[in-house]
């Protein structure tokens, strides 16, 4: 199938001399939720300003639905809904007004209906007459939400969404996410809360010094990357690893009563079997067993650990 | 041609003014009173006519162009400036629209409200001074091109502008001295011959002759060329802002 978003070889570098991309190449499947990780000043942000027209590219090309974003913009741009990270909405307008705004300025025709609609879902209708300044920055947020979504995009950008909004805001994001998914929207969102990409991602993207590092579906991601720890809680304590056990490196808890052996989920054998047969040899009893996969979290900074 | 953009912008824009609409038609009402209190009834007392028109009526076209060339400047410069210092620019900038769009929505706007203000000039000085126009296809002509330009004009500035001070510094240190020393409220030929000369290279001068002859009939420098100065500095103002648009002058880089 042809990718909704299709970006060839993308850099940036700022008047300033500051380069911000380097060499992104990114294919995006239709309906899909892409995560993109990474930390402050990693590019994501420039790379969503230049998808959405907002800063132009220095090299390279984004197709978006079939068409490339500066000769086709009227065509990509009317695709596109954008959430931008920063709160940054006019002062003096109300809801209604700036919401309508934004979908006359994306090339719709006025729909009160769709708009009131919206504001409902994003429990925003009984703010319609409010002022926009004197709105709380979840609200805000909300209003932005609504702004992004007035034109019906089919691709939708969240740049750090849940950036100093509460819980119950955050759910009802996730709500709409998951709904804008059933009707076919593709969302690509950046966040620096791994847990995010880790519940609701299809594919996961990590970026970091301009560099996209990495693009793998999630699962594959975790199961690939992910490192994971048998703890072994002993019956007595023991005062050291046995000489037997050595080549497990197995760490030993203060009190001596747990074992912690680390594995790779990606190795064939993962000495399991070995490590619990010479416990039992060396007349260790096992009381219980734990293991714990590494979060997507973990993954994510030994990657960057990697690549500085 | 997204004329819905168009439209909101435009609708926007104008709804700005609306919210501030007792600023905004008091104070040409006021400040066009004060001008005639000052340069009507306490100068003018002592100066009868100016090449036979009645120095009260002889400062109304320069009045007017002062009013509509910083308030032209002023709408549009703070129009896209504000959108850009609070960053809801980026909603423009990610929208399907062209430049010619959006300088329908924003610079139209602009040069509507100027043209609304100048007309509310007219009117109060006609409560104060016997108005005539003798020409006034060309009055209607000057009026509006030069609510477009210097709309242009502001728009440029808006775009350019980094911070409040460089918003204010052009209209403050340029276009005000400018408007004052072009003949607004005199005519050049009461100046020393050095200083005509000097004049004659200050655009405004062009300009305000070319507005008063259209209420007159009389002028400081032919009508032409009055004409010629504002079409190309209309024509200058077009060049940069579309070089603007197509580099992303300080609006996508």
């Amino acid at each position: 199938m042809q990718p909704i978003v299709s970006i060839s070889d993308l850099s940036k570098t700022y008047a300033s001399g500051h380069t911000a991309l380097q060499g992104v190449t990114l294919d995006i499947a239709k309906g899909e939720i892409l995560a993109l990780l990474g930390p402050n000043g990693a590019g994501k942000t420039t790379l969503i300003s230049i998808i959405c027209g907002i800063v132009n590219p220095s090299e390279g090309t984004v197709h978006v639905d079939g068409h490339e974003i500066r000769e086709g913009y009227r065509h990509t741009r009317s695709a596109i809904g954008l959430v931008p990270q920063e709160l940054t909405l006019g002062a003096f307008d109300t809801v209604w007004n700036t919401v309508t705004f934004s979908r006359g300025l994306f090339g719709m025709a006025a729909n009160p209906a769709y708009i009131e609609s919206l504001l409902k879902q994003l429990s925003l209708w009984d703010k319609k007459d409010s002022i926009l300044m004197e709105l709380s920055g979840g609200m805000k947020r909300r209003v932005l939400i609504a702004k992004a979504l007035s034109h019906e995009p089919r691709v939708l950008f969240l740049d750090e969404p849940t950036a100093g909004v509460d819980v119950e805001l955050r759910k009802d994001m996730w709500k709409i996410v998951e709904k804008l998914r059933e009707d076919g929207v593709t969302i690509i969102l950046t966040t620096h809360y791994i847990e995010e990409a880790e519940a609701i991602a299809d594919r996961v993207g990590v970026i970091s010094g301009g560099r996209l590092l990495l693009v793998e579906d999630k699962d594959t991601l975790m199961a690939k990357m992910g490192e994971k720890q048998l703890t072994i809680e002993l019956r007595e304590p023991t005062a050291a690893v046995p000489e037997s056990l050595s080549s497990y490196s197995l760490a030993l808890s203060e009190a001596g009563d747990k074992l912690t052996y680390s594995y790779d989920v990606r190795a064939e054998r993962t000495g399991i079997t070995a490590l619990l047969q010479g416990l039992s040899e060396e007349g260790l009893g096992i009381k219980d067993i734990v293991t714990r996969q590494s979060s997507l979290e973990e993954i994510f900074v030994n990657l960057l650990e990697e690549s500085a | 041609m997204n004329l819905h953009a168009v439209k909101v912008i435009y609708y926007n824009e104008m709804l700005r003014t609306w919210n501030t609409l007792l600023q905004s038609i008091a104070s040409p009402v006021i400040s066009t009173a004060l001008y005639f209190v000052v340069f009507g009834a306490a100068i003018g007392s002592r100066i009868e006519s100016v090449e036979g028109v009645p120095y009260g009526s002889f400062i109304v076209p320069g009045m007017m162009m002062l009013s509509l060339l910083t308030q032209s400047i002023s709408n549009a410069s703070f129009g896209i400036f504000f959108p850009k210092f609070t960053g809801t620019v980026y909603e423009v900038l990610s929208a399907p629209i062209s430049f010619l769009e959006i300088l329908l929505g924003y610079v139209g706007a602009s040069a509507t409200k100027s043209f609304v203000l100048g007309v509310i000039i007219l009117i109060t000085a006609a409560f104060f001074v016997e108005l005539r126009i003798e020409h006034p296809v060309w009055m209607l002509s000057f009026f509006v091109l030069t609510c477009i330009t210097f709309s242009l004009f502001g728009f440029i500035i808006g775009v350019w502008a980094e911070n409040f001070e460089q918003l204010q510094l052009v209209p403050m240190l340029i276009v005000t001295p400018l408007v004052f020393l072009g003949g607004s409220f005199y005519s050049i030929s009461m100046l020393p011959p050095l200083w005509q000369k000097i004049t004659l290279l200050n655009p405004v001068l062009y300009l305000v002759s070319g507005f008063r002859w259209s209420f007159f009939g009389v002028a400081d420098v032919p009508v032409a060329w009055s004409l010629a100065v504002v079409g190309i500095f209309l024509l200058i103002c077009l060049g940069i802002v579309a070089w603007m648009f197509k580099t992303g002058y300080k609006l996508r880089n």
